[in-house]
């Protein structure tokens, strides 16, 4: 393609490439103008935001919306601030994401290296629960979270997101193994070595980069996730997403724009961060996500 | 004799080593997909109200349901939306894709930018919107400070217009992922066809036209069958945007499904347009899939 684009390049001339360049910036202002409008509004005092321009500079720079965001913040009926959700946040997603990682590799593994009959079906069976619309499953899931008692509780929440998380995790691997040679596999089960053994010594080791596809790919979707949070778990154990609504939505008082902007952006910042440092493997996800087979 | 049966044992434990480890995941998928599916199946001819309850009434929560003037409009909506949503984000995605593969200088900057958004939550996707086209505060009043008096957009507390604001979100958030999906179709065209063509005198835009966009049709399908399903599943940003108002005017299936089981105690009618909306899904979901693992035999 490349070199081909590169004719193309000399041939489309000046006015052409000026064309492109300006669409592609247009395109690149209109992406980024909502997330500048939340920072700058957001260190902003109040007033300056209903009485003034929403695209100006601030005047007076403040950082007391992100404290109040923070920390004392109405979240429903108490001024506790996004801070114990945000760590709800983390509490639900640390342990749903290694648990739904470790159960991928190994059902990849077991998909790609020990096939049996029938395992195309199961694994069929496993891709279509990616793509369900989950309100299919809210009312039972409800019941059985009250029958084990864990409804409204983040175990209960970690629960429902390993369960929805596994078919990805192993859509990642099982691909990504698929692609693995097979025979390095066979030629250590003649040396004797056992199915986990060959599993730690010999594909493990080379899974590093699909176990941060995974691993993003999961902690991504776990964390902005709002439809299970709020089905689950709204009152004390609400996940960052749903603190961050009610925030938003709460229709008492005076709107503070600047501390909804805040707690927005505090929502965000953890797959923001995720995307800046490891963007490269956040759009392989994507990519196997969305080419399946 | 005792070396052969325990090397004997030692290979049908293998055998069966790997089925034991893929079995929980496997029940777990049986247990919380398929069987949870069965259930809400079940549910949808039940006369449940706040909780479930067995007893049977054939169609009835069917029939109701598509009197509801309110699905009505969920449904009106959803085809709204999701149209112009798959249309949108998939013109923009092939634009931007084939601008930024005629060797653009900073493709690096550029291309993370385009996408960022797709790391946001539909949340803070909302929240930002929401405020962005609040004629108090938003784009038309900073219209009106920088001197365009008449400057008018209103479409979020409009009932006619607020769903559009909900497809302008939509695109914003997910029409650089489509451009990322278009960008990686395009690279991974051969070089040779091209230069064949080139030779033929075939002019750029011919060779775009004839060549490279038709050979980006697995593209085109993944992108449709990826922004059918979102949209269908939609409910994070119709709650952070507009919370399915004005009124109902932005209701979806999705917002309607929640509000009927949970706040209306309509548990029955609420299964009912979880079971259509999962319909909807796997008419586009299956065929697709099936083709996809066949392929791969």
């Amino acid at each position: 393609m490349s070199v081909a684009t590169q004719d193309n390049a000399a041939s489309v001339g000046r006015v052409g490439r000026t064309f492109v360049y300006l669409t592609l910036l247009l395109f690149a202002l209109f992406y980024l103008l909502p997330f500048f409008i939340m920072v700058v509004n957001s260190v902003k005092p109040l007033s300056e935001i209903t009485g003034g321009n929403m695209m100006a500079l601030p005047q007076e720079w403040t950082i007391a919306p992100w404290l109040s965001a923070w920390s004392t913040a109405q979240i429903g009926v108490e001024p506790t601030g996004l801070r114990p959700y945000f760590w709800n946040s983390i509490r639900m997603v640390v342990p749903a994401v290694v648990i739904c990682t470790i159960i991928g590799a190994l059902n990849g593994y077991v998909l790609t290296k020990w096939r049996f009959r029938g395992d195309t079906i199961i694994f069929g069976l496993m891709l279509f629960s990616c793509f369900i619309p989950f309100q299919i499953v809210l009312i039972p899931m409800a019941r059985i979270l009250g029958i084990l008692e864990i409804a409204g509780t983040t175990t209960g929440l970690v629960l429902v997101h390993v369960v929805y998380g596994i078919g990805f995790a192993t859509l990642y691997f099982r691909n990504y193994y698929a692609a693995f040679p097979t025979e390095l596999v066979r030629a250590a089960q003649i040396d004797g070595a056992g199915f986990f053994q060959i599993f730690y010594r010999i594909l493990l080791p080379s899974s590093g980069p699909i176990t941060v596809v995974c691993v993003i790919w999961l902690f991504t979707n776990i964390w902005n996730d709002f439809l299970f949070g709020a089905s689950f778990a709204s009152g004390d154990a609400a996940p960052m997403t749903v603190a961050l609504n009610n925030l938003v939505s709460s229709s008492t008082g005076v709107k503070e724009y600047n501390v909804h902007f805040a707690g927005a952006i505090l929502a965000a910042l953890p797959t923001l961060l995720v995307y800046i440092v490891a963007g490269r493997f956040f759009v392989r996800g994507l990519m196997a996500g969305s080419v399946k087979g | 004799m005792t070396r052969d049966s325990s090397v004997d044992m030692r290979t049908r434990m293998q055998e069966f080593l790997p089925k034991l480890v893929l079995a929980p995941s496997f029940a777990l998928v049986l247990l919380f997909v398929y069987g949870f599916i069965a259930f809400t199946i079940y549910l949808s001819f039940t006369d449940s109200r706040m909780l479930p309850s067995y007893g049977l009434e054939g169609w009835e929560n069917y029939s109701k349901l598509f009197r509801i003037r309110e699905w009505e409009t969920a449904v009106t909506n959803l085809a709204i939306f999701a149209s112009l949503y798959i249309v949108i984000c998939t013109l923009i995605g092939l634009l931007l894709a084939i601008f930024l593969d005629q060797k653009i200088r900073g493709e690096g900057v550029l291309r993370p930018i385009f996408l960022y958004p797709m790391a946001l939550s539909f949340i803070v996707t909302g929240t930002a919107w929401k405020w962005f086209l609040d004629p108090g505060i938003g784009i038309e009043n900073t219209m009106h400070l920088w001197g365009w008096e008449s400057f008018e957009f209103g479409w979020i507390k409009d009932r006619d217009m607020a769903i559009y604001t909900i497809v302008i979100a939509a695109v914003w958030q997910t029409s650089g992922f489509v451009m990322a999906m278009f960008l990686a179709g395009l690279r991974g065209i051969d070089n040779e066809i091209l230069k064949a063509a080139q030779m033929d005198g075939a002019s750029n835009f011919q060779l775009y036209r004839r060549i490279i966009i038709p050979l980006l049709r697995p593209a085109f399908l993944s992108a449709f069958v990826i922004l059918s399903h979102l949209a269908i599943k939609s409910y994070d940003l119709v709650i952070a945007l507009t919370g399915g108002g004005p009124g109902n005017a932005t209701a979806v299936p999705a917002t309607f499904m929640y509000s009927y089981t949970f706040t209306r105690n309509q548990m029955g009618i609420g299964a009912a347009s979880a079971v259509i909306m999962l319909m909807t899904i796997a008419a586009i979901m299956v065929p697709y899939l099936y083709a996809e693992l066949r392929e791969k035999k």
